[in-house]
């Protein structure tokens, strides 16, 4: 099952520039899994050292934060959609 | 002029001020607005807006919270305009660069609308200051441009009760939002935690497309100007997303955080120490990182001394203005995955735009153990003021 992840510009460079991309999964950790299998560097800008995702990064499943479903082992179906937000300040 | 109409019959709020014949025909297309109107128009004419930061988010908030009748705008800032603000702070213009930004944002607003009243606020947003500025207002909205002073308009928002109209930008991405609302999250129940320093590149650092603060700025404008007059759907609990590359507008849910030491459990009384909080002081200020001047790295370079030059900028910034051929480029973000093929028995000088990010690089190989790492002072700008002027500064 592939689900449609949208990166910020932020790691855009860890992607090799891609912005979207198509990862597969069953749950939101596994998609995320996925895309770091592919580029590793993306990982440690994510998830700390014991694997938890950063209080200044959300993850996003259709528009709901994970922290507030099942944190990366919620369920994902064909048609979601994972957005990462990272905190920015530039004003 | 003393020509107010008679509005009385209409006016629900006594308290709101009279319109003038010359504000009425200013406002006329707000007026044929049944959501805006007369009274609606009053309730602008009486809100105090305070502005915190006029630069990129500021700078289109501004312009339209003027034009629109907004009756007292603040303004804080304390920096001056700097030809690379250009690119995307249309409060100020060509002939602005050198003067304060709000000596010139105050000329500019004048000019869209003098019957706004202005108010420069000429410091340095603090903790300090925060809790006195913001409780003058009715509203704030968000500008500033780092985490540490983010958190500081969040607390004080929450503890003066005063709502925080947020946005924020980053590359070709805008966030925008309202916070500190009576039953709407904060900021911290969004981002609970700033990053550490060094981990989210700054636009000075990272770069910003010039119209992206033209985008969230004035959504932040429109959020304002909704909440005075009390209409539509306000951004509370809700955070657009702005990907302006993709062309995608999304607004995802923010919840308020029961735990959420502002705004959820209440424990936080009094700002804090916002420095200290983001990290931004842990490294002692007694304990700087050696420097090396432009001139004396010139000098080692032209005697031919052994000794390594790391450039840890970007490499398209490389294009833009480059250091000596012997510079070797390895960007900030590659530097940890490179310590392993650096000489820790050699001299090494980190160099970048400003000094900044290779001050930064410099702490990174001291806790990996370096002990002749210097930091080249001022970085590309200062190098091309005392060594090699034909290079362009960005």
């Amino acid at each position: 099952m592939s689900i449609p992840v949208r990166l910020p510009s932020a790691l855009a460079a860890q992607t090799g520039g891609h912005r979207k991309l198509d990862a597969e999964g069953a749950t939101v950790g596994a998609v995320l899994d996925d895309v770091v299998q592919r580029f590793p560097s993306v990982g440690p800008r994510l998830r700390d050292e014991a694997g938890a995702l950063y209080p200044f990064v959300t993850v996003y499943l259709n528009d709901q934060d994970i922290r507030f479903a099942d944190g990366f082992a919620t369920a994902v179906r064909e048609g979601d959609e994972v957005v990462i937000v990272p905190a920015v300040a530039g004003g | 002029m003393t020509d107010t109409l008679p509005l009385h019959e209409v006016s629900t709020t006594p308290a709101l001020p009279e319109l003038t014949s010359q504000e009425i025909s200013r406002y006329s297309r707000h007026l044929l607005l049944p959501e805006v109107g007369v009274e609606g128009q009053r309730k602008l004419k009486a809100a105090r807006v305070l502005l915190i930061g006029a630069g990129g988010l500021g700078s289109p908030a501004a312009l339209y919270l003027a034009a629109a009748g907004i009756g007292t705008l603040g303004l804080v800032d304390f920096d001056v305009v700097d030809v690379t603000n250009l690119q995307r702070q249309i409060l100020h213009g060509t002939s602005d660069v050198g003067r304060s930004k709000l000596a010139s944002a105050t000329d500019r607003l004048r000019e869209i609308n003098p019957l706004v009243r202005v108010e420069a606020h000429e410091v340095r947003f603090t903790a300090a200051n925060a809790l006195d500025l913001v409780r003058r207002y009715d509203l704030v909205v968000d500008g500033t441009d780092n985490f540490a002073t983010r958190d500081l308009v969040n607390d004080a928002g929450v503890l003066a009760g005063v709502p925080n109209v947020y946005g924020s930008i980053f590359r070709f991405d805008g966030q925008a939002s309202v916070f500190c609302t009576t039953h709407g999250p904060c900021y911290r129940c969004l981002y609970p935690e700033p990053p550490p320093p060094g981990l989210v590149p700054s636009c000075a650092e990272g770069g910003v497309l010039g119209v992206l603060p033209g985008l969230v700025g004035t959504l932040q404008a429109t959020e304002a100007i909704k909440l005075i007059l009390g209409i539509g759907e306000p951004l509370i609990g809700r955070l657009t997303l702005i990907d302006a590359l993709g062309a995608q507008w999304r607004t995802v849910k923010v919840r308020r955080n029961p735990a959420c030491p502002a705004c959820g459990t209440r424990e936080l009384q009094q700002l804090i120490d916002y420095d200290q909080f983001c990290g931004v002081s842990n490294v002692p200020t007694e304990v700087p990182v050696p420097e090396i001047t432009p001139l004396d790295v010139a000098a080692r370079l032209a005697r031919n001394d052994d000794f390594d030059l790391i450039d840890v900028r970007e490499p398209h910034e490389v294009r833009i203005a480059a250091y000596p051929a012997r510079a070797r480029v390895i960007p900030l973000g590659s530097l940890g995955e490179a310590i392993a093929s650096l000489d820790a028995g050699r001299d090494i000088v980190l160099a970048c735009r400003s000094g900044a990010r290779s001050a930064k690089a410099v702490r990174q190989l001291q806790a990996a153990g370096f002990t002749r790492v210097w930091n080249l002072a001022g970085g590309i700008l200062r190098w091309a003021d005392e060594v090699d002027p034909s290079i362009t500064k960005y």
